[in-house]
């Protein structure tokens, strides 16, 4: 493996900036990685050399010219980045794993893709994911698994187990993710690298597909706190294309992640997150053994007790599948993607649409569709749809209590390390409950980052912290202080994945 | 369905009025003349090539969100509080969903249980004078939806060998207002229809919020008819006929399914729930979609928009920029000019108010303003195939036009020619007189001789003067016209006649 893609993106960018490499060096080192591993964990369903080379050797020409234009670079221009192929942009296809968008192309760029544009990171391509982002394992992408590199007989996580598995496998130092119910955090635990939820409102959503609009945040994948940081002050900012954007100043992320003192700090255990059925001990080893470094280092552990989180799951499988009917009914085949004509009898509108949903749509998407189109039904709504964001608003209430005690929230990221493949598939509600301890903070709309903390069994262990609203910054500094802690220890999770080559 | 096409003879309109009451209800949809769409930057324009104005929001495509028209609410609330209605000080869109080719999403962004304006009340007048009260239940912003075009012999989808879509429309900003039952119209109900909407038209007209050409659809009106036996107090079933879009369409539609309920109730059926179509050709209804109380949008609130949110400065800044309400404007101006009824009715039907206010604020008489705009400004028109209101004429130039006469400086006649010559763009009327020579003849020596040549080759109507018929004066009138190649003033061959008779003018 080039070492040069064993760099952090920080790291990179630094090469970049000395002249000690040029970013069409770099994306080619990525490119062929890209190629030697993909057939192994499919975590792209585009790549795009052409383009990608072409935005690396126009940041080299400026870097070469130097001057004032070479000053303005971003600081993370040439380097190369990997996009969840829910996010659209224009140029390569977006299809959200889903065969009703097969060969659809954007005439527009997402407001995050216009960002990575204007700061000149090469764009390797798209990664894979469950269709419209919709599982926990990246299984039910309509081409094919991605499969986890610490261990290719195991899930990545998911949705985004393509940027997450990119990124721990060497293939990108950086992609985006979308977090609906864990989609960026869990597949982080998964593969021993960081992704962030950020606060709702935080990163501009247009361009991302929508699965759940209340619930829908892009977010960064990386390796180190640092790098995933910097991507979201990149990404991050007010945006007037989305309503739900915040109109807040983007923070200097990066700076309190590599500020690493967390003496006197409150770090609250969630009381209903810490323990219990479904826990794998060697989760809960790792996650002991992060709180006596972090307490080690002076933090005080209290613990936090948020009882409505018992109600979480079910209040989040009511209103993402109720907006994610709403979302995919445009797929109908008739202005753009599929278009399936029906067998045989009339060729009516209804039957055309009909037709275009059966065949266009997996079961997993349609089983949500029927959940939430049943809970939207008269006659349900109120039980249903306004029973959730009742709890919804309890949920609220008991991370505002837990942040009056703590100045951040600490849990394992998920109750289990990476299963294996077509384990839980046959069992939607199994699969449901790996996503437990990432929901509530969709559900509240709170910042969540995932970092590793330690090894169960050679797979990697995710430790999640949540802060409040509008408070990223705070999860980066507890973040950050965690991974410098562990890194005091040995190794770095990340660099500790075995080679793929030796991998069975 | 189909038991509507075995639908009893409708009653008359008198026997049907004598045995029911009628309910009536309305659902007017406002298209307004924002720049931009209710949710996106396309522009919001009639007419243009087919998917033009249509972009990635427009068209719902993957990753879109909506933005609120700011300049939309604005105009919602101002219709609201024209409509004397309380405004929401938060309201919230939602979605009501369904699948149809002409909704991108398959979903309009509408309002549900939190309109941005609602119970208000509209004073319509009558074509007696008489006020008739409608009460308002609320008024909602949503956003309108693509056209259809379908190909084939039945124009509608079912059966069309292929449809088109046109998504220009959609996203149009539409205020939808809805009033609450209406009783007590009795055999005035298609009458109070009409006026209720065409009301709103005014209003909305004034506000200068919509085009407010019905024929456009920018005002598209649903009517609901429902009947009950005098003297109960429980409403029959509705029938709802859609998209009534014209004035007389919609008394004629009201009337119609009055008679047609009351056909069918008399016989002793019942009336189905549904909607109607209006078929102008045969000013009947034809059944349309049954519409049951089991329709099922699943609303729910539209989570990409964040809710509105009036303030109390807002609202009062925005009641101050409201005009005077249209009905009071008629009144006060009705009183002010001292029109006869028929007179006023005549000038509000041909769209004259605005003209003739203005030539009265620059000096001309009511009467005189009138006498132009009514008379040869309309003739004008017509021989021109437009509207008074659309020659182009100012009201300065009638003024200017009228003094020339008052000051002595042409007659009627040559105001007349004048006036073509203005619109054929030949400058002021003073530039046209004083170009082409057109003064009356004031000299007295001249005139003078004209009319002592005209009243001596008329001995029998000097006769008739000199015994008191002073209107025969006007027989001598044109002689000397004749004489003076028509730039005599009448009033001053009048006042030298009786001068010579001796007659007391």
């Amino acid at each position: 493996m080039d070492p040069m893609i064993q760099l952090t993106a920080a790291q990179m960018a630094a090469k970049l900036r000395a002249g000690e490499i040029t970013s069409v060096e770099l994306t080619q080192a990525h490119l062929r990685r890209i190629e030697q591993v993909e057939p192994t964990i499919n975590a792209f369903l585009h790549v795009n050399a052409e383009e990608a080379l072409e935005t690396a050797a126009g940041v080299d020409k400026i870097r070469a010219a130097g001057g004032a234009e070479a000053e303005k670079l971003h600081p993370l221009a040439g380097v190369p980045i990997a996009i969840k192929d829910l996010i659209v942009t224009k140029g390569q296809p977006t299809t959200a794993a889903s065969k009703m968008l097969e060969g659809w192309m954007s005439p527009y760029d997402a407001t995050v893709v216009e960002k990575i544009r204007a700061a000149r990171l090469p764009i390797l391509g798209k990664t894979n994911l469950d269709e419209f982002a919709m599982g926990s394992s990246t299984e039910h992408s309509a081409y094919g698994v991605t499969r986890n590199p610490w261990d290719t007989e195991r899930i990545p996580g998911g949705s985004g187990g393509g940027s997450a598995a990119a990124v721990a496998a060497f293939e990108a130092p950086l992609a985006l993710g979308t977090d609906t119910g864990g989609s960026i955090r869990e597949p982080a635990a998964f593969t021993g690298t960081v992704g962030t939820k950020p606060t709702y409102g935080g990163v501009s959503r247009y361009g991302a597909i929508a699965m759940a609009s209340s619930l829908d945040q892009i977010g960064p994948c990386a390796r180190t706190v640092e790098d995933a940081a910097l991507l979201h002050e990149l990404i991050g900012g007010h945006d007037p294309k989305d309503s739900t954007s915040l109109p807040d100043p983007v923070p200097a992320f990066a700076r309190a992640a590599a500020e690493h003192d967390v003496a006197g700090k409150k770090i609250g255990v969630i009381k209903q997150l810490s323990h219990g059925e479904g826990y794998q001990q060697g989760v809960l080893d790792a996650f002991h053994s992060s709180l006596e470094s972090l307490k080690e280092a002076g933090a005080e552990i209290v613990e936090v007790d948020c009882p409505s989180f018992d109600y979480a799951l079910g209040a989040y499988y009511l209103i993402m599948p109720s907006e994610a009917s709403s979302n995919l009914a445009r797929y109908d085949g008739v202005r753009y993607g599929k278009r399936v004509l029906p067998d045989d009898g009339p060729l009516t509108i209804e039957r055309v649409m009909a037709a275009t949903r059966a065949a266009g749509f997996g079961p997993e998407v349609k089983r949500r569709i029927v959940l939430g189109t049943y809970a939207l039904s008269a006659g349900y709504y109120d039980a249903y749809y306004g029973s959730a964001q009742k709890i919804r608003t309890l949920i609220q209430r008991d991370f505002d209590r837990a942040f009056e005690q703590a100045e951040v929230l600490i849990c394992p990221t998920a109750p289990t390390v990476p299963f294996k493949l077509g384990e839980k598939l046959d069992d939607p509600l199994k699969m449901y409950l790996n996503d437990i301890a990432t929901i509530p903070a969709n559900l509240a709309g709170i910042p969540g980052i995932n970092v590793p903390g330690g090894l169960s069994e050679g797979l990697p262990v995710g430790i999640q912290f949540l802060a409040p609203a509008r408070e990223d910054i705070r999860a980066y500094h507890a973040a950050g202080a965690l991974e410098h802690l562990l890194g005091e220890k040995g190794e770095a999770i990340w660099q500790q994945i075995p080679e793929l080559e030796e991998v069975h | 369905m189909n038991e509507t096409l075995t639908d009893p003879q409708p009653l008359s309109f008198e026997e049907a009025l004598k045995k029911y009451e009628p309910v009536l209800g309305f659902e007017v949809h406002v298209e307004l003349n924002t720049v931009s769409k209710m949710f996106s930057s396309a522009p919001n324009a009639f007419g243009d090539e087919p998917n033009s104005n249509v972009n990635e929001v427009d068209l719902g495509l993957p990753g879109t969100l909506p933005v609120v028209n700011g300049r939309a609410v604005e105009s919602a609330i101002k219709l609201g509080l024209a409509l004397n209605c309380s405004i929401a000080e938060s309201c919230r869109f939602a979605r009501k969903q369904y699948f149809y080719p002409d909704t991108p999403k398959n979903w309009q962004t509408s309002q549900y249980d939190e309109p941005i304006a609602y119970d208000g009340w509209l004073d319509v007048e009558l074509d007696d004078g008489e006020i008739f009260r409608v009460e308002i239940e609320r008024a909602h912003m949503e956003e309108d939806a693509g056209k259809l075009t379908h190909a084939g012999t039945s124009g509608r989808i079912q059966g069309a060998d292929y449809s088109l879509v046109d998504y220009n429309r959609a996203g149009v900003p539409l205020i939808e207002i809805v009033t609450k039952p209406i009783t007590g119209a009795g055999e005035r109900a298609p009458e109070v229809a009409r006026a209720y909407v065409s009301a709103i038209r005014d209003i909305v007209k004034a506000l200068k919020i919509s085009d407010a050409r019905m024929e456009r659809g920018n005002v598209r009106c649903d009517a609901n008819v429902s009947l009950m036996p005098k003297g109960a107090s429980r409403f029959g079933t509705r029938s709802e006929t859609k998209n009534v879009n014209s004035l007389r369409a919609v008394e004629h539609a009201v009337t119609y399914e009055i008679r047609r309920h009351a056909g069918v109730l008399a016989a002793g059926g019942s009336i189905v729930q549904e909607t109607r179509h209006w078929q102008e050709t045969s000013r009947t209804t034809s059944p349309g979609r049954i519409k049951s109380d089991a329709d099922d949008y699943r609303y729910f609130p539209e989570p990409d928009l964040v809710p509105i949110v009036t303030t109390e400065e807002w609202i009062e800044t925005l009641r101050a920029e409201l005009p005077e309400p249209p009905a009071e404007r008629r009144r006060r101006l009705r009183e002010a000019w001292g029109y006869s009824d028929a007179e006023f009715r005549d000038v509000v039907a041909a769209g004259l108010l605005d003209e003739i206010e203005q030539t009265v604020e620059q000096g001309a008489s009511p009467a005189v303003a009138r006498k132009w705009w009514m008379g040869e400004l309309s003739r004008l028109a017509n021989a021109r195939e437009t509207a008074p209101a659309e020659l182009g004429v100012e009201p300065a130039t009638i003024v200017e036009l009228n003094q020339l006469i008052e000051d002595g400086k042409i007659n009627d006649k040559i105001a007349r020619q004048v006036l073509e010559y203005h619109l054929d763009g030949e400058g002021s009327p003073g530039q046209i007189v004083a170009q082409r020579g057109l003064e009356v003849v004031s000299d007295d020596g001249a005139l003078t001789a004209a009319v002592e040549k005209a009243m001596a080759e008329n001995p029998d109507v000097v006769e008739k003067v000199k015994g008191g018929k002073l209107k025969a004066i006007g027989a001598l009138i044109g002689p000397v016209m004749k004489e003076t190649k028509g730039q005599a003033d009448a009033g001053k061959v009048r006042q030298i006649v009786l001068e010579k008779l001796g007659i007391e003018g």
